[in-house]
């Protein structure tokens, strides 16, 4: 297929019609700030060497991208390499983004971080950062959530954050994310909310996929250097979409390299229990900006489920609808049995548990080696470790 | 004009300053609504701002959350809400402006939204989450329609970003007088007062304060410096302490005639 070299979003934080930024007025003088300070990190070296500094030698990177050769034998037409970020410290690829975000916020002279969480990777990933550099850390969460995710809430506490459990709506991300932009608004003045995914109000869509886009960066450099040529495909699970928006960016312009964002199907799409915003949502606003979204005819918002928390949510980043509808990449759905079963499969095949919702990315290798032909090369974005879903996972061992 | 404009002329005209309701359409019920919709007009509001539940209101403390879930239990909906509209026009000619958020209004489609509300007797529209770079489907067709589009000032707006505001905003302007959410408080920032006199050398059009307005000293004390003045949650609030008595909407209505005969 033929690409557009891609220019977005433009200055307006504009996908094509999705994006933008959609803010309590209170809000905007602040997001008008950030938007002009990551146009100014964006150039600064003095930015960039801090933040590649803290990215290799605090967080691990660069990750290795490791070829899966027992899955490959199993999948029997595809090669299957795997982007380690479950590597990273913290365990997901949610820390790029975290440190890139804490860098900014005391660069803009804030001195109190507060982050909405789903799995916990996030809000442990926000609490890692603010314990590194001595900030104060709120971390909201839903109740559902801080049960299922337990661990994850013990992990923030230990690393001084306080964690504050959200009992309205669904009492999961989305309600979460709610109560974090109602204490930002209250706290304006000395609070930087630091947003885990490629979502939200102009500039973070676009902020989080440049901390995030290393990931593709170094695929991209790895395979090459591995294979001398490009992957057939990428596959990254799709909650909010920052580990599938960090890995695919990268090979934006290599119209030869296929992408499929994989989200969760919960039950099932056709039931009312899923999170497969792009395969089953309309247009609609929310949380800051234009995009897919699980709504009602009313245009209420309607509840997600996945079994993976991460993925629990009715909204997709704003980039991840433009790829969509301009065909640059594909999305697929994944159930939660499915997604279980992956979870077994590459934990017997190569000794990696992967979280549940990167699980959901390891599901659809085995659709995907059915539907092509002869053979095929592929990145999976394993974007965090299973660890944090032990408790979860026991019952079907 | 419409009837916000009118109303505001009449006010000036008097040298008086206006009250504004909120209340949540649909809560405990629509028939409710539509009495206290009345019961306020005698009581002495001059416009109502109905709010149009959401199931993300972002913008809004505890009170109206909870109050906009019960509404949606009800299955409070816009199109609910305007045939309410439109039935009250046949008893009343009080100004009527609907609060929602941007995705009510966006699902529903923009310019749809404008003829729909305009023939239904609906006065202006306010929108949280909508700021008036994101507005211009909406303000284009509602200006047609003289349908008042009400944006918000903040206390971190600047003033560049004010005058654009008010450009855009017709009816009023909307001043949140905190940096927070909606909810009673007991008391209005000095710097609130500071900012709004600032505005104000600038501004024309009428700027009305809410957030956080519960008490008559507190109506007093800001329609001394604002042109009108919003109370929300401290009337839902009521709504809810008298949700099981027969006689909720002659006791909310003495609470906000106590409050509008404050400023």
């Amino acid at each position: 297929m033929k690409i557009k070299k891609q220019q977005l979003p433009d200055k307006s934080g504009h996908y094509g019609e999705f994006g933008g930024c959609y803010a309590p007025e209170t809000l905007m003088g602040l997001l008008i700030d950030l938007e002009k300070e990551f146009q100014k990190i964006k150039k600064d070296k003095t930015f960039q060497k801090e933040f590649d500094y803290y990215l290799k030698e605090y967080a691990g990177r660069p990750t290795n991208l490791y070829h899966a050769k027992r899955l490959s034998a199993h999948l029997k037409t595809l090669n299957v390499y795997l982007k380690r970020e479950d590597l990273l410290h913290t365990g997901a690829h949610k820390i790029n983004n975290t440190l890139g975000q804490i860098i900014v916020a005391r660069r803009m002279g804030k001195t109190r971080i507060i982050a909405e969480t789903g799995a916990g990777q996030h809000g442990v990933a926000t609490a890692t950062a603010a314990a590194l550099f001595g900030l104060k850390c709120v971390i909201y969460m839903g109740a559902e959530d801080v049960k299922r995710q337990s661990l994850n809430v013990v992990r923030m506490k230990l690393m001084g954050a306080e964690v504050r459990p959200v009992e309205s709506g669904s009492k999961t991300l989305k309600d979460a994310m709610n109560e974090a932009v109602r204490d930002w608004v209250t706290n304006v003045h000395d609070t930087f909310y630091i947003i885990g995914s490629v979502a939200g109000f102009h500039p973070y869509p676009v902020m989080v996929r440049t901390f995030q886009s290393i990931i593709g960066k170094e695929a991209r450099s790895q395979f090459l250097a591995k294979e001398k040529k490009l992957p057939d495909y990428l596959l990254a699970c799709v909650g909010g979409g920052s580990n599938a928006m960090g890995l695919f960016h990268a090979f934006y312009n290599d119209s030869s390299v296929k992408m499929i964002g994989v989200e969760a199907a919960g039950h099932g799409v056709n039931t009312h229990a899923h999170s497969a915003t792009l395969t089953k949502g309309e247009v609609g606003v929310l949380h800051g900006s234009k995009s897919m979204l699980l709504q009602d005819k009313d245009g209420q918002v309607q509840i997600a489920h996945s079994v993976a928390a991460g993925l629990d949510y009715p909204g997709v980043g704003p980039e991840h609808s433009y790829y969509q509808q301009s065909g640059r990449a594909e999305y697929v759905s994944i159930d939660d049995q499915e997604a279980v079963a992956a979870l077994k499969l590459l934990s017997r095949m190569e000794g990696i548990i992967p979280a549940l919702e990167t699980s959901h990315a390891i599901a659809y290798l085995e659709k995907l080696a059915r539907r092509v032909k002869g053979k095929a090369s592929v990145i999976v974005c394993l974007s965090g470790r299973g660890d944090k879903d032990m408790n979860q996972i026991s019952k079907f061992v | 004009m419409n009837r916000i404009d009118l109303t505001f002329k009449s006010l000036r005209e008097q040298k008086k300053k206006a009250f504004i309701a909120f209340i949540t359409a649909g809560d405990p019920d629509l028939k409710t609504t539509h009495d206290l919709v009345l019961a306020f007009e005698k009581a002495g509001v001059d416009i109502i701002e109905l709010g149009v539940p959401f199931s993300d209101p972002m913008a809004d403390g505890p009170t109206i959350q909870a109050s906009s879930m019960r509404a949606l239990q009800k299955g409070t909906s816009l199109t609910k809400v305007l045939d309410l509209v439109k039935s009250l026009r046949t008893q009343t000619q009080i100004p009527i402006a609907l609060m929602t958020y941007t995705n009510i209004i966006f699902h529903y489609g923009d310019e749809k939204f404008v003829k729909d509300a305009k023939a239904c007797g609906v006065d202006g529209i306010i929108i949280p989450d909508l700021p008036v770079t994101e507005a211009h489907v909406l303000t284009t067709a509602a200006k047609k329609a003289d349908l008042s589009t009400v944006f918000f000032i903040a206390p971190t707006t600047s003033d560049e970003r004010a005058k654009q505001i008010a450009d855009a905003s017709s009816g009023f302007i909307y001043y949140v007088s905190i940096t927070g959410v909606t909810g009673a408080r007991q008391a209005t920032p000095v710097t609130t007062f500071k900012h709004l006199k600032k505005i104000k050398t600038f501004i024309t059009k009428p700027v009305c304060v809410g957030f956080g307005i519960s008490t008559a000293e507190q109506v007093k004390s800001v329609s001394k410096v604002a042109d009108g003045v919003i109370v929300g949650s401290a009337i839902v609030k009521e709504i809810l302490k008298y949700s099981n008595d027969k006689n909720l909407v002659s006791k909310v209505a003495k609470f906000v005639q106590s409050l509008a005969a404050a400023r």
